[in-house]
């Protein structure tokens, strides 16, 4: 069965088109990265199969379904972490918050609801750490506990945008081998955004890149490839192989990589201050 | 002191106000919008010196308009880059208008005083029954969105994914506030309205964890500091507004206590040469 599919979609945001001509159909219980530089369409791309933005023309479906809000079989993690660094609710209870959120009245749990927040805790990890303040806990004990919301309500299809995103390299291969766990255990579909290729290289089944106002569906092999990354980033690339990592070059610039992860390049990336204002940027408006 | 009929009236109207502004300001820090709030209370202020001009009784007209700026600050949306200049904007325009109005009524300077800084004793009977029925009507209302309010409140992205409107819970959560923001004027007025809403609840959601206990904690704390500020007031003879506003920031600072101590006890062995 076909977990997500996109035909012929075209996606516009405030009167300007962010994708068109997406087709893509993305079957049950694979893990897709889902890659592309900032501003290509990433989240626009994941908001859409939430049915949060409609698609100008073409069909969206999702487990079978036209895509539409309020789809309990979604779990999401949205890349604004709305979260105020200084809340001193505790953990549990700001996974607690998802449980049944959408229905009207008191925020009563009942024995359903506290057996449904502990079993999502547990499947992370963070069943210890849950009775700490948010705000005393760090970027990747907080990344859990979003993992958890996310896998509040028992949904099929999890669209991640950007976990990553803030957290060292070790942590992030902490959270890829964390989604990749649940995602087998669970028989889980599961759209990963992110910046860097090589944390999920040896997890993902198929790599999903937009670019360019395009998006190309494919195994890494597939795509990662000179030809069809130079159209989805409408220049000429490069695709180094280096000892079972890849890097996407755009001239001397690694275009697929996070600032943040791999301080071992830390100073390739002195020789492109381009490279992290883009980050800086996208940091502000977030 | 309670052998007075208008000490009996001030205690009631207290505590049904403070019962409201605990819980209402609770989701207002939550929520990041107690600047909002306090906007609200300075528009209800032009709201009640234009119903001294048309004769109708200040508590309807501060409702009217608080309700009018709650729904509208609403609809700006969450996501509103400059909102904050909007509602500031709004709010000052609002007072502007309100001094306006309160040049034609130059009889009513007394009133004015009291409804910038509140005036509990003079609460009637009347006055109480229509606090109760605001009261039952916001607090029944916050009953009722209070869980997709949480939600939007935590994780609006995820909310509105899951079929939660923001804009319809904003909308509606701003004008329980103007309810609340009404009631909390009659008793310390709508300069300090901020101190009964936004102060009992700052000091709960630093001194608990949990959303329950954190809203029980909050309405505590107002009903706590609203009839000590009335007994105090009535001991010294000295405003009631102002204990009730020096009882609200004495404990948002002990609530900040733990923290600090915490923080100087780690702090110390490192400090140590
Ligand atoms: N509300 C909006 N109105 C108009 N354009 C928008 C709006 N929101 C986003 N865009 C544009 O849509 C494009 C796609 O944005 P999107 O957020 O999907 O990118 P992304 O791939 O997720 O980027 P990032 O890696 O920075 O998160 C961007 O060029 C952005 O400028
Ligand atoms: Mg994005």
């Amino acid at each position: 069965m076909i977990a997500l599919s996109f035909r012929d979609v075209e996606l516009a945001l405030g009167g300007r088109t962010v994708l068109a001509g997406v087709n893509l159909a993305i079957g049950q219980g694979e893990f897709i990265g889902l890659l592309g530089a900032n501003g290509s369409g990433k989240t626009t791309l994941l908001r859409a199969a939430l049915g949060l933005v409609a698609p100008r023309r073409g069909a969206i479906e999702v487990l079978g379904k036209a895509a539409s809000r309020g789809n309990r079989a979604i779990g999401y993690m949205p890349q604004i972490r709305a979260v105020p660094a200084n809340l001193r609710l505790s953990g549990r209870d700001f996974v607690a918050g998802v449980v049944n959120g959408a229905r009207w009245g008191l925020p009563l749990l009942g024995a359903e609801g506290r057996r449904e927040v502990e079993r999502v805790l547990e499947r992370v990890g963070a069943t210890a750490l849950a009775h700490r303040a948010l705000a005393e806990l760090s970027g990747g004990e907080r990344q859990r506990l979003l993992l958890a919301q996310v896998l509040v309500g028992s949904p099929q299809l999890l669209l991640l945008d950007e976990p990553l995103m803030s957290l060292d390299p070790s942590h992030q291969a902490g959270v890829v081998e964390l989604v990749a766990s649940l995602q087998r255990s669970l028989g889980l579909t599961v759209l990963f955004s992110a910046h860097e290729l090589n944390p999920l290289l040896g997890v993902m089944d198929r790599v999903l890149y937009v670019g360019n106002g395009q998006a190309a569906l494919g195994t890494v092999d597939a795509v990662i490839t000179e030809p069809v990354l130079s159209r989805l980033y409408g220049t000429r690339i490069e695709v180094v192989r280096l000892g079972g990592r890849i890097f996407v070059m755009a001239g001397a610039q690694d275009m697929a990589r996070d600032t943040h992860g791999c301080g071992e390049h830390a100073h390739e990336q002195a020789h492109e201050p381009s490279h992290d204002h883009s980050h800086g940027e996208h940091a502000a408006d977030a | 002191m309670l052998e007075y009929g208008f000490m009996r009236n001030a205690f009631a109207a207290a505590a049904i106000v403070a019962l409201v502004a605990g819980p209402v300001g609770y989701f207002l820090v939550l929520r990041g919008q107690t600047f909002a709030g306090h906007a609200l209370a300075h528009i209800g202020f032009t709201g009640a010196t234009g119903a001294f001009l048309i004769g109708v009784a200040p508590l309807w007209g501060l409702l009217g308009m608080t309700v009018a700026g709650g729904v509208a600050i609403g609809l700006m949306g969450e996501r509103l880059a400059q909102r904050d200049v909007a509602i500031g904007l709004v709010l000052a325009l609002a007072l502007g208008f309100g001094l306006l109005f309160l040049h034609f009524v130059t009889s009513y300077a007394t009133q004015a005083t009291a409804l910038l800084f509140g005036n509990v004793l003079a609460v009637d009977q009347a006055t109480v029954w229509s606090l109760l029925g605001l009261g039952i009507v916001a607090l029944a209302a916050l009953g009722v969105i209070a869980r997709p309010l949480l939600f939007a409140s935590l994780q609006p992205e995820l909310a509105e994914a899951k079929g939660v409107s923001l804009r319809l819970m904003a909308v509606l959560f701003l004008a329980i506030v103007a309810f609340a923001t009404a009631e909390a004027a009659q008793i310390v007025g709508v300069l300090l309205v901020f101190m009964l809403m936004v102060g009992p609840a700052a000091a709960s959601l630093r001194l608990t964890r949990r959303v329950g206990p954190g809203v029980l904690l909050a309405a505590a704390f107002a009903l706590a500091e609203a009839w000590g500020g009335l007994a105090l007031a009535y001991e010294t003879n000295w405003p009631t507004s102002f204990w009730i506003t020096a009882l609200s920031g004495l404990v948002y600072g002990a609530s900040l206590l733990p923290a600090a101590l915490l923080e100087a006890e780690s702090a110390r062995p490192r400090a140590a040469p």
